[in-house]
């Protein structure tokens, strides 16, 4: 488990940010999942060493809170609906679809960051299904050839 | 004297001390309240598996006795029907996500959730359903990790946090996916956990033992080899404990006699390769001490404390004594010099220690104590729990066992002086016997070293060995053995020798040894978590004092093994076989795959 | 007086305030000579792109070169969420509903030029269907008394000199004119209560802090607001920051604490920008720090993010989180008010009621406690939601019956649909059902009523919603949100949940009616924090009210309001259906068969998966539950 000595150097750089600063962990934590977009165990053991807290209290802590995540996510959050109606309705090839566009398999994110996809649990959207969420936006009927459009909103987004 | 203050149980008047805790009070006046979160650090008190819960007039809801101070005047109920019910229900809660396999669980006949669940009338089907995920981590030789029997009572954490400084365990996720786990549910074997079983101390469930190796003990004697044992120091002070006596009962004479109708052809007393032990690692600090090396030099004999400095201060291995622990010491001589007395191949020898320990489970195995024909210096070690099971299996009534001597067969005399390794300070103590006679050729008086007993975290003292100074210390667990370390990190120790054993005082407490539950234990004193350990450790103090020879250095087999074997303490036959090395490169978290 | 400048003194923070109070006067009222565009700046508005109507009118008013004569600005959360965005006209006091980008021009050509109200944006009275121009003759706000509210919907929350210029910081002034006694004895005086959930008395609370001896003391505002449907104190963070600080404030010199500190959920972001900004402003102006205003009192405050655990809303768990640790609540005693954070005496207050305190020092606790009934005093702001018409953030006085909040206020039930029960605490409190609509909203009554006041969510059911499926929804919720610390509520409402999904599934039996009662009321009886202890709520309420619907479900396997999937069936009448295929075109499982103009359509039940869209799609009512 090793880590990069520049990200080594920006979570101590977080740790001594808050040193006067009386039980920060939770304030570097916060800092951490801004700076990296997630927590990754080896930013946990760096976060310990400098702190002196155990790397299970620290997990701990991470693990409890929603807004900490072990993994990294992207800077859009595809969810693409697994209930029953969409399903049927062929919200997995959906799934596969956004996923060979993006080169990436449910949980993952892409490499440069900007997405991630995860099969969701039913948005209670049966009646459009299927239904496809991207950072809490929800898109209807999503047909397989309207995919490429529906990322290409984002990937303008970002070259705006 | 501390204030006392009136309470009322089921409206009886009581006087108790103030500061005590409802559970701790209603106790002193007779009653008997079921916990199973509650440990005996104040701080420990979470109030979380909300088993103790009573009623207090005036209290906002049920108050849980752990953790709720009495007051003058304050009247509590134990019978209350709410507070009976709820207690009930917490129990069949936590029973419903509990893991059924009593019948073979090796923790049966010593589970306080059972033991609690008897006493509140809990009916174990009464709310079934989901059970939360589990992991069952069997992957280091010393500790087994079964998540499906936790209760989430935390008290191994505190355990590890507080008695070892460490802090391997944690709660991890939350509500319902709640479990203790090391970091990221991860195995023992990829955390830098010392595998001294501290925590399995404390688990009132089967989620935290020993690894159990009873099996690979049959598979020995069924192959029909030499199965020779031996058994450690501390495992006498509390295997009677095993069978239903009172804490602090000698069981050297009937250990002896039941290890020999367990089946074992050779029982040996483990004081002898202590006193070996003494013979090297006096030697080495002497020559060490008057020639410049490394200082201060630090003991040897803790398998959980060798593995805490290589996981957290290998910079530091090389003040730590090379002689083997006397485990594998003795190991490594039944299999060379014993074994050609004998005339036996040492292939068919097979060599069993009895410890009180998990990580001598975990010593065992290491490629330092293999020699290059594969072979171990010790095949097999058991803890003292294990050897109950051992006895219990073979049907032996402890009580009706005669007493009898451990085996005196080339090697196994012993002196008192082996007898005090069981206990913290007890090798320094024993160390410095022999020390003061390999420098000056007389003996000291008087023997005993009073300084290095008792629990305190670190005694210390400046011995005058005829106008040389010598600076010693003496620590247990690893909370207190770090702030030494800290010291030669910094350049300010001050000593010359120091002793460390890795469980809070010594192998009397170690992580092998019988559970001390005090709910389970009716005939021991309320304050039985305060003083058990004393107890243990007096068991040890009196056996060196009636002991005839009480310096390593005078143990004739000792003697004789040098003048036929060794030639003298430090010799390269001697380093060979009684002497190691460490690994300064064990990563804290290998990763996995 | 230019915004750089300290304020040192008591009499510099009146003249600041005069000059402030005038400049803002004149902004309402025209003096100036301006138009003046406000926009909602709330949280629900800004995800309907308030912002972005805000840039447009900016690039408008620069196109059009009204630079001098037109400005605009952002404003708190107006209350009324279902009608944003917002956009008011000054002085005129305009104000348009659900306005979208494109509508900006329009304002800027009719109205800002044009001078005529653009009738179209007006918000609309669904009963009489006449079009309001102003925000106080809209029926919503009509019984509304804005005391916590205060200045939300108003003032620029980004700009201290127009808190200063409406009241800021004038309750502290008169506080720290007074003794930490008097100060304590007024907020007693006023009956105020604490609005988290609890309803503990503040002054009390306080009183307890004040006389531990201890030189650190620490004043925290618990903004984790979490309970589903609640966002009273995200709405005040976001529209007067400047009053909860002041309300921390004068908590503070009452106890003697000298540091405070918000906990506010990391999910509130724009709430957490806005108080940054504030304490930066405050800080820079002198007005927070060491001796402000002169008079030796020093007070500090730092931002804590909560991180997404709804359990850390109950104060030891928050206190635990601040320290770094899982948010796990610690037994008590000892109290926080005796050992709290880092082991010091603190006191936790809620954003509603720090911000009700500037009022009450403003206009003083007797004027206060003239609000509401014998024991609940003042305000109390509800986030009213569910089957209600008009869906928002409520004030009301204590006292007024939930009758008025959901006819006079609400505007009644959408769509003629019978109301069946309103929901009071969130997932902590109970249900109220029609017999019950006069039962005042005060601490007491509605306890006796089986229900709490708890943070305010009131959510409003109707007759399609089915009782157990809501009390499973609480329970799912809380399963989620246990922190899994204790046995009752770890596992506790992991079986009760168990049970209810049991029942909605058709698999009940009568005896889970009694396993539910027992296990409810032990796990209240023996959780450790009031999260467990009022976890099992929505079932035995629920319970208590509409048994005979929990016993249609186990007996009848029969859900009236056709929310349990597994106990209905759609069904197609063939005299009504006109076969035109709508259903099975839009069924997503393809289980309706029939043919066009041929054969009336039915439904295969072993295909259907019950998603009700046959029903949505099906213009002649064809298809119905059973």
């Amino acid at each position: 488990m090793h880590i990069r000595p520049e990200a080594r150097k920006t979570v101590l750089e977080i740790v001594d940010r808050y040193k006067d600063e009386p039980s920060p962990l939770m304030l570097i934590l916060s800092d951490c999942q801004k700076e990296f977009g997630y927590i990754p165990l080896e930013v946990q053991e760096v976060i310990s060493e400098a702190t002196g807290v155990p790397t299970a209290e620290i997990y701990g802590v991470v693990t409890f809170y929603n807004f900490f995540t072990l993994e990294p996510k992207g800077k859009y959050v595809i969810g693409v609906c697994t209930g029953t109606a969409c399903y049927v309705k062929g919200s997995q090839n959906v799934s596969d679809k956004i996923g060979e566009l993006l080169k990436i398999k449910p949980g993952e994110t892409t490499k440069d960051g900007l997405f991630s996809l995860d099969n969701v649990r039913c948005l209670g959207a049966c009646g459009i299904a299927p239904a496809v969420s991207i950072n809490g936006k929800v898109y209807p009927k999503v047909q397989l050839s309207q995919v490429d459009k529906i990322l290409d909103e984002y990937r303008k987004k970002e070259e705006a | 004297m501390a204030n006392k203050v009136t309470i009322y149980i089921e409206n009886q008047p009581y006087q108790v001390d103030a500061g005590l805790t409802i559970l701790e009070a209603a106790k002193s006046c007779g009653y008997h309240i079921p916990s199973l979160c509650n440990w005996r650090d104040h701080e420990c008190s979470l109030a979380s598996c909300r088993v103790c819960l009573v009623k207090v007039e005036g209290a906002r809801g049920l108050v849980p006795s752990c953790a709720y101070e009495v007051a003058d005047g304050m009247k509590i109920s134990i019978a209350d029907q709410k507070a009976t019910d709820a207690r009930r229900t917490s129990v069949e809660l936590l029973l419903s996500n509990h893991s059924f396999n009593c019948q073979s669980c090796k923790k049966n006949g010593k589970c306080e959730l059972l033991n609690v669940a008897r006493d509140v009338g809990a009916r174990p089907d009464k709310y079934m359903g989901e059970k939360t995920e589990t992991t069952l981590d069997f992957l280091t030789p010393a500790i087994v990790r079964d998540t499906s029997k936790c209760i989430l009572c935390g008290r191994c954490i505190e355990a590890c946090k507080k008695a070892q400084g460490i802090g391997i365990l944690g709660f991890e996720n939350r509500g319902f996916s709640t479990i203790v786990a090391p970091t990221q549910n991860r195995s023992f074997s990829k955390v830098p956990c010392i595998q001294c079983g501290q925590c399995t101390l404390v688990c009132p469930t089967g989620a935290l033992m020993e690894h159990n190796n009873i099996d690979e003990l049959d598979a020995a004697f069924r192959a029909g080899k030499h199965v020779v044992c031996f058994a450690a120091p501390a495992v006498r002070s509390a295997i009677a404990e095993e069978f239903g006596c009172k804490i602090g009962t000698n069981g050297t004479k009937r250990l002896a006699a039941a290890l020999r109708r367990v089946g074992f052809e050779k029982v040996f007393d483990m004081n002898f390769s202590a006193d070996l032990t003494i013979m090297e690692e006096a030697h080495e600090f002497i020559e060490r001490f008057s020639k410049g090396g490394k200082m201060p030099m630090i003991t040897s004999c803790s398998p959980g404390w060798i593995n805490f400095i290589e996981l957290y201060f290998p910079e530091l291995l090389p003040h730590v004594s090379t002689c083997k622990s006397p485990q594998q010491m003795f190991g490594a001589i039944l299999k060379s010099y014993y074994a050609e007395k004998m005339g036996w191949d040492k292939k068919d020898i097979y060599v069993v220690s009895f410890i009180p320990c998990t990580a001598k489970k975990y010593e065992v195995q290491r490629e330092q104590f293999v020699d290059k024909d594969g072979i171990r210096d010790v095949d097999l070690a058991l803890t003292t729990r294990e050897l109950g099971d051992l006895v219990r299996r073979a049907g032996i009534i402890w009580n009706r066992l005669p007493e009898e001597e451990f085996d005196h067969d080339i090697v196994g005399e012993n002196t008192g002086a082996g007898v005090i390794f069981g206990v913290t300070g007890g090798v320094m103590e024993a160390a410095v016997r022999t020390a003061y006679n390999m420098l000056t050729g007389e003996e000291m008086e008087p023997i005993d070293l009073l300084p290095v007993r008792g629990f305190e975290a670190v005694r210390e003292a400046t011995l005058d060995i005829k106008g040389t100074k010598v600076r010693i210390a003496v620590t247990s667990g690893m909370i207190n053995a770090r702030k030494l370390l800290e010291q030669i990190k910094d350049g300010t120790s001050q000593y010359d020798f120091i002793e460390v054993m890795g469980c809070p005082g010594g192998c009397i407490n170690g992580g092998g040894q019988p559970y001390v539950f005090p709910s389970m234990l009716p005939n021991e004193d309320p304050d039985i978590w305060y003083t058990y350990r004393a107890k243990r450790a007096a068991v040890l103090y009196e056996e060196d004092k009636n002991k005839p020879l009480r310096r390593s250095h005078l143990n004739p087999d000792i003697k004789k093994l040098y003048e036929d074997y060794l030639g003298e303490p430090g010799s390269e036959l001697a380093e060979e076989l009684l002497h190691t090395s460490y690994n300064a490169k064990r990563e804290q978290y290998p990763d996995v795959d | 007086m230019t915004k750089e400048e300290a304020i040192r003194t008591l009499e510099e923070l009146g003249s600041a305030q005069c000059s402030c109070a005038k400049k803002l006067e004149d902004k309402f009222s025209g003096k100036d000579g301006k138009r003046h565009i406000v926009i909602c700046g709330g949280t629900g508005c800004m995800s309907s792109n308030s912002k972005d109507i805000m840039h447009r009118f900016e690039e408008l008013i620069a196109e059009k070169g009204l630079q001098d004569k037109v400005t605009v600005n952002l404003v708190g959360c107006f209350g009324f969420c279902s009608k944003g965005p917002f956009v008011k006209i000054f002085p005129e006091d305009t104000l348009y509903t659900e306005v979208k980008v494109a509508d900006a021009e329009r304002i800027i050509e009719e109205d800002i030029i044009g001078g005529k109200i653009v009738e179209g944006l007006l918000y609309v009275d669904p009963a009489t269907k006449e079009k309001v121009t102003r925000q106080d003759d809209i029926n919503f706000y009509k019984k509304q008394m804005r005391i916590a509210l205060y200045g939300c919907g108003t003032i620029n929350p980004e700009d201290l000199d127009e808190s200063l210029g409406y009241g800021g910081y004038e309750a502290l002034k008169r506080a720290l004119s007074m003794t930490p006694e008097q100060v304590i004895e007024e907020v007693l005086a006023s009956g105020l209560r604490g609005r988290g959930g609890a309803g503990f008395p503040t002054g009390t609370k306080w009183k307890f802090a004040a006389a531990q001896k201890s030189e650190e003391k620490y004043i925290i505002c618990n903004g984790d607001e979490g309970d589903p449907g609640a966002f009273m104190d995200r709405s005040i963070l976001e529209g007067n920051p400047v009053a909860v600080i002041e309300g921390m404030a004068i908590a503070a010199y009452a106890i003697g604490a000298h540091q405070g500190y918000f906990y506010i959920r990391a999910e509130y972001p724009i709430a957490c920008e806005r108080i940054k900004i504030a304490i930066r402003e405050l800080t820079e102006r002198g007005l927070l720090g060491d001796n402000i205003l002169g008079t030796g009192f020093s007070f500090r405050v730092g931002l804590r993010y909560g991180a997404g655990a709804f359990v850390c809303g109950e104060e030891t768990a928050l206190l635990n989180s601040i320290e770094g640790k899982r948010g796990m609540p610690r037994p008590k005693p000892p109290f926080p008010a005796v050992s709290g954070l880092f082991g010091k005496p603190t006191v936790i207050n809620n954003v509603e009621t720090l911000a009700s305190l500037p009022y009450i020092f403003r206009v003083g606790a007797a004027e206060y406690a003239k609000i509401g009934t014998e024991n609940s005093k003042g305000t109390k702001v509800f986030a009213l939601g569910g089957k209600v018409n008009n869906v928002g953030l409520v004030e009301v006085p204590m006292g007024t019956t939930l009758r008025t909040l959901i006819y006079d206020i609400g505007g009644g039930i959408p769509n003629g649909k019978e109301f069946l029960a309103i929901q009071t605490g969130g997932p902590s409190g109970g249900c109220l059902t029609k017999d019950e609509l006069d039962v005042a909203i005060d601490y007491q009554s509605l306890q006796k009523a089986g229900s709490m006041m708890g943070s305010g969510g009131a959510i409003v059911m109707d007759e399609d919603n089915c009782m157990v499926d809501v009390a499973k929804f609480y329970m799912e919720f809380i399963r989620d949100e246990s922190c899994g610390k204790c046995t009752p509520c770890r596992i506790g409402t992991k079986r009760l949940l168990e049970i209810l999904t049991k029942i909605t599934q058709g698999r009940g039996e009568m005896s889970d009616l009694d396993d539910l009662e027992t296990l409810a009321s032990a796990t209240a009886a023996g959780a450790l924090c009031g999260l467990g202890q009022t976890a099992a709520n929505p079932i035995l309420s629920t319970l208590r009210k509409f048994r005979p619907v929990y016993e249609r479900h186990i007996l009848e396997k029969k859900c009236d309001a056709g929310v349990c999937k597994d106990l209905i069936s759609f069904v197609i009448n063939p005299d009504k259906c006109k076969k035109c295929s709508m259903c099975a075109r839009n069924c997503p499982v393809d289980a309706i068969h029939g043919e066009v103009g041929k054969v009336p359509y039915v439904i295969d039940t072993k295909k259907c998966i019950k998603c009700g869209t046959c029903v949505t799609v099906c213009k002649f009512g064809a298809v119905s539950k059973e």
